[in-house]
């Protein structure tokens, strides 16, 4: 029982990562439909992006500063103008293929211009361990989860209390009635790509200090919240989260107690349990827009 | 005026015939994984070939003739590295290097031997050379002599009757977890837990939780090092105190950076490191930091030594002759006394598998500590 | 489409296949190894093109039908049996498999056949490394035999090279022949309108569920191939990205044209091969160019001729129009 418990905090700390990461994912192709397959690569950006400028010579706080600032401005507002904006109106597929490609692009340029080696990277989060209820939890990972927690309240409450997150959920259901209605849809997509850029950045310094800044470290974390946001329903901020968690949690309890060479598998095998009883996602609504 | 002019057509012709005394540049050919899951194996081997060469080239080259290297990448993938390895054939290189992965090689052997060129790599798989390839040859420990040296150390100094293994699940995890296995039975050890874990898996509260339940006399941990890092902070948090033993990638100082305390107390055999307690390794070290400003692992070494050994067959056979290249590295003994730049005595056999000296070592304080010195056998 | 239009075409064709019968005879081992790779990927990615740009179903598992196509020759061919046999089960194998995995997929909802199949290329590619009894896991299996076609032994690049081709010819004329059909023809209904398909009596779900599986087993034929040509097979190739590799594929090349795939499949191939020269920079170039290809053609190369040719003809229609107009209006 204690077993469980201990394996259940490990795994929702897992979870919340991928759950980080799959908000912004669900966030672009609610607002867009565009399916990032470079996600994973804008989390591993920054903290490289962090990294440049202090070996440049400033301090830790400036350079998460520079970093957060730099993100928004390439991995949001170029990412944006240059690759989405030309490509949108064509659906979804030459998008999401050049997003595969802008992935292996990013993975090969920090290779090539930083190094293949993995490197440590400052924790904003002091290290350590705190005892609570007897289990012993790593400061790290309940900074991940404070964080994943907070994002939610911030992002359900920036969309459900504001005239600006009215806007974009109107947006995001349907832009031609949005528009008519006078929401100014543009600007609303670039808010969300902006959105989206600021959080892989907060991921990206939460996350680093434990699976180190390199330039791979993306893949895993991209595809583990593309299965997140699919399982969570495409559509919904907490089910992303939710989705986040969940995989956390099975993928740690089918380690422990179906198969460690197997562990991907479960998750995948409930995803697509999840598909055929319940297609719109656990929490998600049923889609209205024909795709 | 006469006299100048002519003086400086003497002087024309005789550098002329000191540049072709030198001759054409000794071409070298070496496919790696530069990109991919194994980019951090392929661009360490290939930061220790380019270091060597430069070190080489500097003092005048090799026989009086500069060594050339071309870099292909396999993209860490068998089928890439074998149309590369192709590719680099065509162009008959003086001798083939690479690539590091055991897939890779085992695809790409084949065709070194068929177009009888030596091929010096970095698999580790114990199978590698034991086909009765003629023309390959490794530059560290095999599994296969590696493996029983850690099984002993466990069945002697730890007396542990029942060890749980973890490995990570590529050729190079389950090449050691397989060789082990096998060692283990020999002794009557009992393989308590079996774990097999992924490459870049962030996660190891699982995976220890079953070593917890399985409660063995020592952990066998064979994952690379920031696995290792992430496998060992996770140990102590669920604080499991049995002995720790590994391989090179446990115990590096890479480890102990990335783990801090976590990372004391644990063990591990080490073959090729450069914290070994070995003068000609530090100061490779120090000339690695300072070209490339981080300090390699022992794929880096392994392609430092690489260009070493051709160096010193070369020397050996006085000649550049790319078909006896091979007979003669066979059975051949470097001392690090003529040649630095091997580091380390070592003698390769007719299989071309390396004897040298391995360490024992243990992290003590944040800092490697060798415990005991396994000398070459030969 | 003119008859001066048509003979251009046919002789097009005629000097493209001489040219890759008779060109790649003086090539070295390296250039036919690239070649042959290159065939072989035109294969798989026609089988995708028949599920993506006629049925319009994303696969992301194609890379994952290779590998069971590949597993199913490396075992069989490495056991003494024949490729013929390998080829046979591969194509049973991929097709039962598409048809499981498309059938409560498609009965769902449209898109998620493509998360389906991404979950299933995940699967297999730890079946493929777990199940060592069969697969040799992680070791992979070596020596894989080439085969004896009608007598033939192909274990030399050339020969080998010209199976390959043979092979992507074989494929093509079925293909071919496969979108002429009444089923083609049901298909390309599909693509085009599936209200209208559906209306008109076309059981569309069973349609593109057989797109999927023919376009599956196509993977599977792939795979055959594969493994002999590398001779070696571990699991590693099979995973996702290749998978995406080949969706990438069709898309650049134009998916739904015919000779979509042998345009993608070759920029796939043999760009980054050439762009080789660039040492490090080569994967970082090679992602540019395949951005920057779809920034300017969305609908792949062919997509954008076919829109190029389209206005082209549309202009010279209406310039025959207003010539004809003024005629009319200055006759008297």
């Amino acid at each position: 029982m204690s077993n469980l418990l201990d394996l259940l905090v490990a795994g929702l700390a897992t979870g919340a990562i991928y759950a980080l990461v799959a908000v912004g994912f669900m966030l672009l192709w609610q607002t867009s439909q565009t399916i990032n397959f470079a996600q994973g690569e804008f989390v591993m950006l920054p903290a490289f992006l962090m990294l440049a400028v202090m070996h440049a010579g400033a301090p830790f706080w400036l350079a998460i500063i520079l970093g957060i600032l730099l993100s928004l401005l390439l991995l949001g507002l170029g990412f944006k103008l240059l690759l989405v904006d030309p490509m949108l109106r064509h659906g979804v597929l030459p998008l999401a293929i050049a997003t595969m490609a802008l992935a292996i692009g990013m993975k090969e340029a920090v290779k090539q211009f930083f190094s293949a080696e993995a490197s440590p990277f400052p924790s904003i989060v002091p290290a350590g361990d705190v005892s609570i209820l007897g289990r012993v939890v790593s400061l790290q990972s309940l900074g991940v989860l404070a964080l994943a927690i907070a994002v939610v309240i911030g992002l359900t409450a920036l969309l459900n209390r504001t005239s600006v997150g009215h806007q974009m959920q109107a947006t995001a259901q349907n832009p031609t009635v949005a528009r008519i209605i006078g929401v100014p849809v543009e600007r609303m997509i670039l808010l969300t790509f902006l959105i989206n850029a600021f959080l892989v950045a907060l991921a990206s310094l939460l996350i680093t200090p434990i699976y180190l800044a390199k330039f791979s470290s993306g893949e895993i974390l991209g595809q583990a919240a593309f299965i997140a946001a699919i399982v969570g329903g495409f559509n919904q901020v907490r089910g992303a989260i939710a989705g986040g968690l969940l995989i956390g949690v099975v993928d740690n309890l089918s380690a422990a107690y179906v198969s460690t060479q197997y562990r991907a598998a479960v998750p995948l095998i409930l995803l697509i349990v999840i598909i055929l009883f319940r297609p719109q996602g656990l929490l998600g609504r049923p889609e209205e827009r024909t795709v | 005026m006469r006299s100048g002019f002519f003086a400086g057509f003497l002087l024309a012709t005789v550098s002329a015939a000191a540049a072709f005394a030198q001759g054409a540049p000794i071409k070298l050919a070496n496919v790696a994984e530069l990109s991919g899951g194994g980019a951090t194996v392929g661009n360490n081997w290939k930061n220790g070939i380019d270091l060597a060469i430069e070190e080489i080239n500097a003092k005048g080259g090799l026989l009086g003739r500069k060594l050339e290297v071309t870099h292909a990448d396999s993209q860490s993938n068998p089928g890439v590295a074998r149309a590369q390895v192709q590719k680099a054939l065509d162009s008959e290189p003086y001798v083939l290097l690479g690539p590091g992965y055991s897939g890779s090689v085992k695809v790409t052997a084949p065709l070194a031997a068929e177009a009888g060129i030596a091929q010096i790599m970095g698999g580790e798989a114990a199978e590698l050379t034991q086909g009765g390839n003629k023309f390959l040859f490794r530059t560290s420990f095999g599994q296969q002599s590696s493996m029983p040296k850690v099984a002993k150390y466990i069945n002697d100094e730890l007396k542990a009757k029942s060890v749980a293994i973890v490995w990570v699940n590529n050729d190079f995890g389950k090449g050691g977890r397989d060789v082990i296995t096998k060692e283990f039975a020999k002794y009557n050890i009992k393989v308590a837990a079996d774990i097999s874990t992924e490459a870049g898996q962030a996660d190891f509260a699982a995976d220890v939780s079953k070593i917890k339940a399985a409660a063995p006399d020592a952990v066998f941990v064979y994952v690379n090092e920031e696995e290792s890092a992430r496998m060992l902070k996770e140990l102590k948090r669920q604080a499991i105190t049995v002995p720790l033993m590994g391989e090179t990638t446990l115990v590096g100082q890479k480890v102990v950076e990335l783990a801090g305390d976590a990372a004391n107390g644990a063990r591990g055999h080490v073959g090729l490191t450069t914290d070994a307690p070995v003068d000609l390794i530090k100061a490779f070290r120090e000339k690695f930091v300072k070209k490339y400003n981080y300090v390699p692992d022992h794929n880096g070494l392994k392609g430092y030594l690489a260009i070493y050994m051709i160096k010193a067959t070369t020397e050996k056979m006085g000649k550049v002759d790319a078909k006896a290249f091979a007979d003669n590295l066979h059975g051949l003994t470097i001392k690090a006394a003529s040649e630095p730049g091997i580091l380390m005595d070592v003698t390769f056999d007719e299989k071309g598998d390396i004897d040298r000296q391995g360490f024992l070592v243990e992290i003590v304080d944040g800092k490697q500590v060798v415990k005991q010195v396994l000398p070459k056998l030969n | 489409m003119t008859a001066t239009g048509k003979y251009l075409r046919i002789a097009l064709g005629v000097v493209v296949i001489a040219a890759l019968i008779i060109v790649p005879m003086n090539f070295n081992r390296y250039g036919l190894f690239i070649l042959s790779q290159w065939a072989v990927m035109t294969i798989a990615a026609m089988g995708l093109n028949l599920t993506l740009g006629y049925a319009g179903q994303v696969s992301l598992a194609q890379g994952a039908f290779v590998g069971i196509g590949a597993y199913a020759a490396a075992i069989m061919t490495t056991q003494g049996l024949p490729l013929v046999a390998a080829l046979g089960v591969a194509i049973v194998l991929c097709f039962a498999i598409g048809w499981i995995l498309g059938y409560p997929a498609l009965r769902v909802q449209h898109h998620y056949l493509a998360f389906v199949t991404l979950a299933f290329s995940t699967l297999a590619f730890l079946v493929f490394r777990n199940e060592d009894w069969l697969t040799k896991g992680i070791y992979g299996i070596s020596n894989i035999p080439r085969p004896n076609v009608l007598g033939f032994a192909t274990n030399r690049p050339l020969p080998f090279y010209y199976f390959c081709l043979g092979s992507l010819a074989l494929v093509s004329l079925a293909m071919w022949w496969l979108i002429r059909s009444p089923w083609g023809r049901a298909f390309v209904a599909l693509r085009e309108n599936p209200v209208r398909a559906l209306s008109l009596g076309i059981d569309t779900r069973r349609y593109t569920l057989m797109a999927f599986a023919i376009g599956s087993a196509l993977g599977g034929v792939a795979g055959t191939l594969y493994a002999p040509l590398t001779q070696y097979i571990d699991p590693v190739p099979f995973n996702l990205s290749l998978s995406l590799d080949l969706l990438m594929m069709v898309i650049v090349g134009g998916s739904g044209f015919f000779f979509g795939p042998f345009l993608g499949a070759m920029i796939a191939v043999l760009l980054p091969e050439w762009l080789r020269f660039t040492q490090g920079y080569y994967l970082m170039l090679y992602a540019v160019a395949v951005m920057l290809l779809l920034i300017y053609s969305p609908t792949g190369i062919l997509g954008s001729l076919d829109r190029y040719l389209a206005e082209r003809r549309t202009k010279a229609a209406s310039a025959l129009r207003a010539v004809a107009k003024s005629r009319l209006e200055t006759a008297p």
